[in-house]
């Protein structure tokens, strides 16, 4: 479903992504971890088609990224930033990105992925007038709204209460039960490992460990995973 | 898992000019709330038009031969006030992002930032004309529907070059600058047409002479409007 393959992304000479390669199948999620600088959100920003790879290739859902417009159909982001306009309202904002994208009554699915947020009920409030974790709950219903086939999720648990970090939990499961594939780069395992299925640590631009999430011991895990961000941090 | 469990929606993402009225209706809807830059840009064109009529000295220039470069300039530097706020709106929280990644051609980007644009140029317009042509006293009369046909075709000419460079600006530390540096230069072709052809209007001349400037404001738009809508996706490459 989504398959990258010797991925490169150079910035200045440096290789912000550097041979990564990985497959992810319907309701597959990869919880990548890593330490600051290590190419995380980059290697996002090349999936959302952000950003031009400078080697290898992407395909999502069968769509290569070269494709534009046809695969960022099936993209959706959560970045560090909202990546709202503040002077609109929660509503406005949903509803602006469901009918960039298409969505059938677009009102309705923007109301559909407020609720899913458990933030309907500021819907029509201007969002510059939110705290940052409602803020966040609607940025998250933003990239949720047109139902993408690949959630690619930057920090997402970011400034978020229990009952958003609950909402947002419970919304990612919901997506991956309904087929789509999910990226999460966090800095938090447990909150990475509840839902993955696959786990993975960025070091360098590189993938340094990747493997399916049965397979690991979540305590060891968090060792290795220190170690790693001690050596770059 | 096999891929063909699949039950996520089909979504049929708007054309090029659909989602170009989307984001012009989106731009609209941000500025009308705030009606920060429009109120700043009408003011300021006001205070240029006052300030110019109170330097005017009226024995030695008529008001039909200053008029004109007065006019234009104002609007010139009025409308890049507008032009500014374009893509800096988008910057904020990274909101561009959110229309790149959108399933649209990039260049409906630009032109539904090149409509709104347009709208608020030509609302600049709307109280700039006649308080030029009050403040200089200027007899239109029959020729204000030509005037009006000038002032559209300027207007259409400075949008679709000054949405591209503020396109360009926005990412830069000197946005301010830049955008007044890389857009003047291509605004002269602009002001000469649109001064020449409304000097002639104003001064009760034939719709005909001013033909020829005219040919050179429709030339300059169709030509810049189709370089800066094929330009457009390549400003946004990181």
């Amino acid at each position: 479903m989504v398959q990258a393959e010797r991925l490169v992304r150079t910035f200045s000479g440096r290789r912000a992504v550097d041979d990564v390669s990985f497959t992810l199948h319907a309701g597959d999620c990869l919880a990548l971890f890593g330490p600051n600088g290590a190419g995380k959100t980059t290697l996002l920003r090349l999936l959302a088609g952000l950003l031009a790879p400078g080697g290898g290739r992407a395909l999502v859902h069968g769509v290569a990224l070269e494709a534009g417009p046809a695969a960022r159909a099936q993209v959706g982001l959560v970045s560090h930033a909202s990546m709202l306009y503040g002077t609109l309202t929660a509503r406005e904002n949903v509803e602006f990105a469901a009918r960039m994208h298409g969505v059938p009554d677009a009102a309705a699915a923007a109301l559909r992925a407020l609720a899913a947020m458990r933030v309907e009920d500021r819907a029509d409030t201007p969002v510059r007038t939110l705290s940052r974790g409602l803020q966040q709950r609607v940025s998250i219903a933003r990239a949720i709204v047109h139902g993408p086939r690949l959630l690619l999720c930057d920090e997402p648990y970011t400034g978020l209460d229990e009952a958003g970090a609950a909402a947002l939990t419970a919304t990612l499961v919901e997506r991956r039960e309904a087929g789509a594939a999910l990226l999460v780069v966090t800095h938090n395992l447990a909150e990475g490992l509840e839902i993955a299925t696959q786990a993975a640590i960025m070091r360098r631009g590189r993938f340094v460990r990747h493997e399916a999430r049965e397979l690991l011991d979540a305590s060891a895990y968090q060792s290795q995973y220190r170690e790693l961000a001690a050596v770059d941090g | 898992m096999a891929d063909a469990r699949v039950s996520l929606p089909v979504n049929v993402p708007p054309s090029t000019l659909g989602a170009a009225w989307l984001v012009a209706r989106k731009d609209l809807a941000i500025e009308f709330r705030t009606r920060t830059a429009f109120l700043s840009a009408v003011v300021f064109a006001l205070l240029g038009v006052t300030i110019f009529y109170f330097a005017w000295d009226s024995t030695a220039v008529s008001a039909v031969d200053l008029a004109p470069g007065v006019l234009w300039v104002i609007f010139t530097f009025a409308g890049l006030l507008g032009l500014q706020r374009s893509f800096g709106s988008e910057l904020a929280d990274r909101a561009i992002d959110g229309l790149l990644g959108a399933p649209v051609a990039r260049e409906s980007i630009y032109v539904g930032k090149a409509l709104a644009n347009l709208v608020f140029v030509v609302g600049i317009l709307v109280v700039t004309l006649p308080a030029v042509v009050l403040f200089y006293n200027l007899p239109i009369g029959a020729g204000i529907l030509a005037l009006a046909g000038i002032a559209l075709l300027a207007a259409i000419g400075l949008v679709a070059v000054g949405t591209l460079f503020s396109a360009m600006a926005v990412n830069t530390r000197m946005a301010e600058l830049l955008l007044p540096m890389l857009s003047l230069p291509f605004f002269v072709p602009i002001v000469m047409g649109a001064a020449q052809s409304s000097a002639r209007l104003m001064a009760g001349r034939p719709v005909a002479e001013a033909w020829p400037w005219l040919r050179i404001l429709i030339a300059f738009d169709i030509v810049f409007v189709t370089a800066c809508t094929l330009a457009f996706p390549f400003t946004l490459d990181e």
